[in-house]
């Protein structure tokens, strides 16, 4: 970036508009800064504050230290025995498998012509167009306790079982159905992302590829598709996390409880909710809240190490296919490095 | 290009080789509709049929009755259901204005401009990228408080315009436009909003409209702010008043009311994605062709 700058523009730039072009630039930047700051930054800030405080929302807050997460990891059973690992499963299922699924159904949607790839990504698109209220709506309906619940009613009419199953209210079958209803509502903003990376890498390189000796469309994904559309698969990766968090609520919304049915669907999200706003421990709230930050993060931290460590691999000379190659593992190489778009270009 | 189409990536004609990427594509896509054919065909049952046991998953006698139902039964409260419509549209439209606004103005500078902290700026930026504003709920609301901005309308508003994806895609969008044609800008006199209307909008109009989805996106279905914010039943959203009758109604009527209801939620996002996306679409599959 600042390499382009440089060439013949911002030295000019400088002589001519230097002192009124910083205050465009302040106040251009600003509406965003304010708002950036007040409802995102202010709130992590605030949260950490008052995680180290007795706040329950009437009274002045008291300093008490670590007290809360002592308490958190030490005394809230219920957070260490099913909050905490549900959260874990929860993250180590959801993430991955959303991830993955949307690259794998942007990759088959990548090998069509384009009426049928925009009409199937339309659909594939559209479960994360219905949105939290209206997802709560219908699946709640499918997964009713009652016979009339369509899949109730499909499982006794072919005689698989003979009694109606509570499903959203069994502690058995919460968390599956948690699952599996966040895991379709999650080919959004990262499905449509690394469908148009796929789509924009680089038609000569496929070309080169085969010339060179490449065989098939799997060499080709592994050394050609995924080398060049790594900025789309990071973004990809940070919006699977993301939903995966966002979903935290769901399972209040499938059993219609908070706390969820014996805690079996109670994620950390839902935990703050009860603390914070039914029973007013704020500070303790606050607590959870960093926590879970802090969890977003680190996960974060992983995925882009485990991206990243692809990368590296990739860099060596992969065994099976023959040195020539490599002048293409270059040029998708520096493709990468050039400022990448993440949805379009 | 025409004359190479081995095993390559975004054909340009149906070929027999692609039967095997329909066979595993449009099982995935049925599941991803069915939940929402069960939407539309359930909006429009009669009484009936959602009654009828087994529950058939087609309408047979299609009707409006669970609509009329829906308005009719909001109208019974003090505030009349086309009030929470029109809230929900106003917030709809001011947040996509604005947080396009904000996400372009900033995009530019973050992108062609340097000052200190820009490099920094931008990778919190990214960092909050993972913000899950539902994490921080309860500094947000005491936030909300502090600025006096309870009971007030912009409270629907405020907390969602400042969008860090926005601001991303669209400051890697600006990356690419060339700084030729913004020095050329200089050079006829052009001051920096002369630039951001005349070079920076026009090329990154792709982008743009993929924020505008965005924000209509988490604007239309926010329920944060008329549940958490604003106690004032005239100033609360559509999304919030049906969240907060579907809930605990599943059998029968209730499912009917339910099903219209998430109808009205999903057809604007569904149609204002057809349409924009469309043109996102073509732009994205043209731009890899050389």
């Amino acid at each position: 970036m600042k390499k382009k700058l440089v060439g013949g523009y911002k030295p000019q730039k400088k002589s001519t508009t230097s002192v009124q072009g910083n205050k465009w630039s302040l106040l251009l930047m600003a509406p965003y800064l304010i708002g950036f700051f007040l409802f995102i930054i202010l709130p992590v800030l605030v949260a950490i504050v008052l995680s180290f405080t007795n706040f329950d929302s009437i009274t002045r807050p008291d300093f008490i230290f670590f007290n809360n997460y002592t308490y958190m990891f030490t005394e809230d059973t219920v957070f260490m025995q099913k909050v905490l690992p549900n959260t874990i499963l929860f993250a180590a299922i959801v993430g991955p498998t959303s991830f993955l699924l949307s690259f794998l159904l942007a990759w088959l949607l990548a090998q069509v012509p384009k009426l049928p790839r925009t009409i199937l990504a339309l659909l594939i698109y559209s479960p994360s167009l219905v949105g939290g209220i209206a997802m709560q709506v219908v699946w709640v309906v499918i997964f009713n306790g009652d016979a009339n619940g369509y899949l109730n009613s499909f499982l006794l009419n072919s005689g698989l079982i003979e009694e109606p199953i509570q499903w959203l209210q069994s502690t058995k079958h919460l968390f599956p159905i948690m699952c599996l209803v966040t895991i379709w509502g999650s080919s959004g903003v990262g499905f449509l992302s690394m469908l148009s990376g796929i789509l924009n890498v680089d038609s000569q390189l496929y070309e080169a590829a085969y010339i060179d000796g490449m065989k098939n469309r799997f060499q080709e994904l592994i050394h050609v598709t995924i080398p060049s559309m790594k900025p789309q698969l990071l973004f990809g990766a940070v919006m699977a996390i993301v939903n995966t968090f966002q979903a935290g609520a769901i399972g209040v919304l499938l059993s219609g409880s908070n706390p969820t049915p014996d805690y079996s669907g109670q994620l950390i999200v839902n935990h703050i909710e009860d603390y914070g706003f039914t029973k007013y421990e704020m500070g303790y709230a606050s607590a959870l809240s960093f926590v879970l930050l802090l969890f977003i993060y680190i996960t974060s931290k992983i995925v882009n190490r485990i991206l990243g460590a692809d990368e590296r691999k990739k860099k060596l000379p992969p065994k099976e296919i023959d040195e020539n190659i490599l002048p293409i593992m270059k040029i998708s190489k520096e493709e990468e490095d050039s400022p990448n778009v993440a949805v379009s270009r | 290009m025409s004359q190479y189409q081995g095993n390559k990536v975004n054909p340009s004609h149906l070929a027999v080789s692609q039967i095997k990427f329909y066979l595993l594509l449009l099982p995935m896509a049925i599941f991803m509709m069915l939940p929402i054919i069960y939407i539309f065909t359930t909006a429009f049952k009669p009484a009936d049929e959602l009654f009828k046991f087994p529950p058939a998953f087609f309408v047979k006698n299609p009707t409006f009755d669970n609509f009329k139902m829906l308005f009719e039964r909001m109208a019974t409260t003090a505030v009349p259901a086309s009030r929470y419509l029109f809230n929900s549209i106003l917030v709809a439209v001011l947040t996509v204005l604005l947080s396009v606004i904000l996400a372009v103005t900033a995009g530019y500078i973050l992108s062609k401009k340097e000052f200190r902290g820009k490099k920094l700026l931008f990778e919190i930026n990214t960092l909050a990228l993972m913000f899950v504003p539902i994490a921080v709920s309860i500094p947000r609301f005491i936030i909300i408080v502090n600025l006096g901005l309870t009971d007030q309308f912009i409270a629907n508003i405020m907390p969602i315009i400042a969008m860090p994806v926005g601001l991303f895609l669209i400051k890697q969008n600006i990356d690419q436009v060339p700084d030729s044609l913004i020095e050329a800008c200089y050079m006829d006199g052009g001051h920096e909003l002369d630039i951001i209307f005349r070079v920076i909008i026009p090329m990154t109009k792709p982008a743009i409209a993929t924020i505008a989805i965005l924000s209509f996106q988490s604007a239309w279905g926010n329920i944060e702010a008329s549940s958490l914010y604003i106690n004032n039943e005239s100033l609360k959203t559509f999304a919030y008043y049906i969240s907060s009758f579907t809930s605990g109604n599943t059998g029968g009527i209730g499912q009917g009311l339910a099903a219209a209801s998430a109808l009205i939620m999903f057809l604007p996002n569904f149609i204002i994605f057809i349409f924009m996306q469309s043109k996102v679409m073509d732009t994205m599959a043209n731009s890899g062709i050389k």
